[in-house]
């Protein structure tokens, strides 16, 4: 008999509850939100804003405890065990939070000089994935002598540099114009697959969603999944665009029921 | 077209020398024990700094500065760095620091006489007790605006205590800090005179009570100068190393 294998990220029942600022009451983001993410999967996430997408992205990255349920990755609680992730989890963030004290190349260190690597070695594997991501010649720019785009990429340079095994983004190319958004996302989705990684890929935009999940979720107003569709190169045009018209049924609905 | 340093400088020195002029009338027009003139002042400046018995005594006061400075600064960047780990210890901490912060220097000055007896050690507490707490609460300040965005960043990739500190805390206060540094300074070399006053035996602010109790005002005003000169040099050296840690800072091209 086969064992299936152990999803890489797994919730049951996580739900995730805020004081409000005026400090009266409490308000529910995540509502008993269950899901699991296989290894090597890209999982787009999409919802209306404060769905609650970013708190279930906190709990992933442990940046967050969860209130009830579990939430784990690669079996473990990723809130509590935190020397277990070290180096396990890449993030890149909706605005490209580099260190302005510190270069391009300082910044993609960061991450390794964290896991202690040989310096001589971190700043070989530095260099490569500026290099990888067309920032050649730019490593010793500081943050504010780089465009939007370019400090992107820095910060999915410096997510990759530990070689994680998740990769979690949080809408990061939604600050971008077009056309720098469209080629970041293909070289993204290149880089995730040529290294097999298991990727959670929060976004707003549909299109997005379904260019880059090989599964995508709508989110519900507080976190729950509304809706859920498995997508792969196999699947036809007419099938995309019904699952499109799905998707903004239940995001319409949502903003109805707001 | 002149280079905006030179310019600085120059406009630097007009006023200067526009403070010089209106002194020089008035020595012309008022008894000279009352306003010296200029060249007098600049003579026994000079004189100050080319004998070395009266250059020992500013070179003292410098040393007396540095000395509470530093102890300020280690103790209230401690300080500074439990409060901002614990409330119950903020709560305690800082009326203790602001309850002194009200406290004059003068009166910090007469509980050192009356508690201790050796005069470096009691110049030492006045220095450390009258700038402790605008240390301690500038660097809390600075810890305190670090950036929520980089700092759930830095913890993404899950550092030891140690190492974010050296990466994130210490470059995000590093620019308060050399604040605190500026603002400190200057009130140290005024505490520092009044500190000298009682007795110490030496230093810039003990030659000063000399120079009351001779009725010399050139004197007087020859160590001013060399309290004024050790500031401008000492904030220069801050000045540059400012320039140097912030040098990652975009600057705009037009002023505010």
């Amino acid at each position: 008999m086969s064992m299936a294998a152990e999803p890489v990220i797994r919730f049951t029942d996580v739900t995730k509850t805020f004081r409000r600022a005026d400090g009266k009451g409490e308000f529910v983001a995540v509502d008993k939100l269950s899901f699991e993410i296989a290894k090597g999967e890209i999982v787009a996430v999409l919802g209306k804003t404060g769905c609650g997408k970013s708190t279930m992205f906190n709990i992933v990255a442990g940046l967050t405890e969860a209130s009830e349920g579990k939430a784990s990755v690669v079996g473990h609680d990723p809130f509590r065990e935190f020397d277990f992730f070290r180096g396990k989890i890449g993030i890149v963030f909706q605005n490209d939070r580099l260190m302005p004290w510190r270069t391009a190349l300082d910044n993609v260190l960061l991450g390794l000089q964290v896991l202690d690597v040989d310096p001589k070695e971190a700043a070989e594997t530095a260099r490569g994935w500026l290099a990888r991501l067309g920032l050649s010649g730019h490593e010793n720019d500081y943050p504010h002598a780089l465009s939007g785009g370019m400090r992107q990429r820095v910060s999915i340079a410096r997510a990759f540099a530990v070689n994680p095994e998740i990769l979690l983004c949080d809408e990061p190319f939604s600050a971008l114009d077009e056309m720098t958004a469209r080629d970041l996302r293909a070289e993204f989705v290149r880089l995730v697959r040529a290294n097999n990684k298991t990727a959670v890929f929060i976004t707003h935009q549909i299109g997005e969603a379904m260019e880059i999940g090989d599964r995508v979720m709508v989110f519900h107003r507080p976190a729950r999944i509304a809706y859920e569709a498995k997508l792969s190169a196999a699947t036809g045009e007419d099938e995309r665009r019904k699952m499109r018209d799905d998707i903004m049924q239940v995001l319409a609905l949502e903003q109805a029921s707001a | 077209m002149m280079n905006s340093g030179i310019t600085r400088i120059l406009q630097a020195c007009a006023g200067m020398l526009l403070l010089a002029g209106i002194w020089q009338i008035l020595s012309m027009v008022l008894p000279p024990f009352l306003f010296p003139p200029v060249p007098e002042i600049i003579t026994r400046t000079v004189e100050i700094l080319i004998t070395a018995s009266l250059l020992t005594d500013v070179l003292l006061t410098g040393a007396r500065i540095f000395g509470g400075l530093f102890g300020a600064f280690f103790i209230g960047a401690a300080l500074a760095l439990v409060i901002a780990r614990s409330k119950t210890l903020e709560n305690f901490i800082s009326p203790v620091l602001t309850f002194f912060q009200g406290i004059p220097a003068l009166s910090w000055v007469v509980f050192a006489i009356i508690w201790f007896q050796g005069t470096e050690f009691r110049i030492l507490f006045i220095m450390v007790m009258t700038t402790l707490p605008a240390f301690t609460f500038q660097i809390l300040d600075a810890i305190r605006s670090m950036s929520k965005d980089l700092f759930e960043m830095t913890m993404s990739f899950r550092p030891s205590r140690w190492t974010l500190f050296r990466f994130l805390i210490v470059p995000t206060i590093v620019p308060g800090i050399l604040t605190a540094w500026k603002v400190n300074l200057g009130n140290a070399a005024r505490v520092v005179v009044v500190a000298e006053l009682v007795g110490a035996t030496g230093g810039v602010g003990y030659e000063l009570l000399r120079q009351q109790q001779l009725f010399d005002m050139a004197g007087a005003m020859a160590w001013t100068l060399q309290l004024v000169l050790f500031v401008l040099i000492v904030q220069q050296t801050i000045n540059a190393i400012e320039a140097w840690a912030l040098r990652y800072r975009p600057i705009s091209e037009r002023s505010i």
